[in-house]
């Protein structure tokens, strides 16, 4: 994704990789691209009750040459796809794309004329966000899940062989980075039981079982 | 002077939030609790023999603004019953990339099967994920529920599942009261 693609192939990268993955998603820097109402709950993200800060990405950057994630807030109009396009060709790699709320993931309640059916149309998108806005934990969770894919990216041509050869030999993992939920990941006998429901297939029988438990 | 203190003044008031309550959540570990009534991710509700509550009749598929609800009706019969009654809900998908969570196919639902949940975690990277099928929406057995397709075992006909839901509800309890 970024200087890594130069390295010729033979060089070995594996933890290396895991530094670096690391330094990405710990110093994870958004540019703002609020559009709509979703913008409202990414400045909220921000603030202090929910404080992206400690996850070490609350300079909200205006310019697109210091930022590393795109969050896209709101519904992306027609007029507004080359300007998004450009901004994305400003950043620099490694970059990724966060598309927030459903009007930027899928054109939401707008299927008409004037709306882009998906940023995915403009620019390739990393994390899809649904919820109309979705709230400042949902974005949390959606950041938080992207870290996870961060981490588990491999690292040049080296890695991505180091990678196919590994999921030759193990298969690839029960659960995908990026697709447990952040509450069960960050607790450790609600990961174990996501990973074991998703094993059977379960895995939102489960959300549902701990939800009504919950409510009693 | 005076100019001198009220400088001084203000920096008090940064100072004092140091002894102030923190409110930051500590959103991963200990999540919030959401309202009561939040607008989370849907629920297809069972009854309590584990019937589907869903009679496939595509009310939440019209109500729904954003078109995000795709309904398949099938007949039920006496050797494949999913739901009391005539039909059931063969296809059942609802598209989180569209939904807005604004309640209108809960208030569509005539049978109470289709309720919301609390949960909110939905983000994926894939749109194809994003698209909830009936496995998925389905509340799971409880003790004492039994995998459809089977026959009706809380009555003869649909009838009786309809006029007990009060005392009945199955996985929907509490909805019926709000």
């Amino acid at each position: 994704m970024g200087l890594e693609e130069k390295l010729p192939s033979g060089v070995l990268l594996t933890t290396v990789q895991g530094l670096v993955n690391w330094t990405r998603k710990a110093s994870f820097w958004p540019a703002t691209f609020g559009l709509a109402c979703c913008a409202i709950e990414m400045m909220a993200t921000g603030a202090a009750r929910f404080d992206s800060g400690r996850f070490g990405m609350e300079v909200f950057r205006a310019s697109p040459r210091q930022a590393d994630l795109m969050i896209v807030a709101g519904r992306v109009s027609q007029k507004m796809a080359p300007v998004l396009r450009q901004i994305y060709d400003q950043m620099p790699e490694p970059r990724w794309v966060l598309s927030m709320g459903v009007c930027a993931s899928s054109g939401g309640m707008f299927n008409n004329y004037a709306i882009v059916q998906g940023v995915d149309h403009v620019v390739p998108v990393d994390m899809y966000l649904p919820g109309c806005p979705p709230r400042p934990e949902m974005l949390l969770d959606a950041i938080l899940k992207l870290h996870d894919k961060i981490l588990a990216e491999p690292l040049g041509a080296g890695g991505r062989k180091m990678l196919a050869a590994k999921e030759a030999r193990e298969g690839k993992p029960v659960v995908a980075p990026g697709a447990m939920p952040s509450s069960y990941r960050y607790n450790k006998q609600l990961r174990q039981e996501w990973e074991q429901a998703a094993a059977e297939g379960r895995e939102e029988q489960l959300r549902i079982e701990k939800w009504m438990e919950r409510k009693r | 002077m005076g100019t001198f203190m009220g400088g001084v003044k203000s920096f008090g008031v940064t100072f004092s939030h140091m002894f102030k309550k923190t409110v930051t959540t500590e959103y991963p570990e200990k999540p919030d609790a959401t309202a009561p009534r939040y607008h989370g991710r849907h629920i297809l509700n069972r009854w309590p023999d584990g019937l589907e509550k869903c009679i496939g009749c595509e009310l939440c598929a019209w109500a729904c603004p954003a078109d995000a609800i795709f309904v398949e009706g099938g007949d039920n019969t006496d050797d494949q019953r999913f739901s009391p009654g005539e039909r059931y809900a063969s296809n059942y998908q609802i598209n989180y990339a569209r939904c807005i969570f604004c309640g209108l196919c809960i208030e569509a639902c005539p049978t109470r099967s289709l309720t919301m949940s609390n949960e909110y975690e939905l983000a994926r990277d894939s749109r194809q994920d994003l698209i909830f099928t009936k496995e998925q929406l389905l509340a799971p057995l409880l003790p004492g529920m039994e995998q459809p397709p089977h026959a009706m075992r809380l009555g003869a006909t649909e009838k009786d599942y309809y006029l007990g839901a009060m005392s009945n509800p199955g996985t929907s309890a509490g909805a019926e009261t709000r």
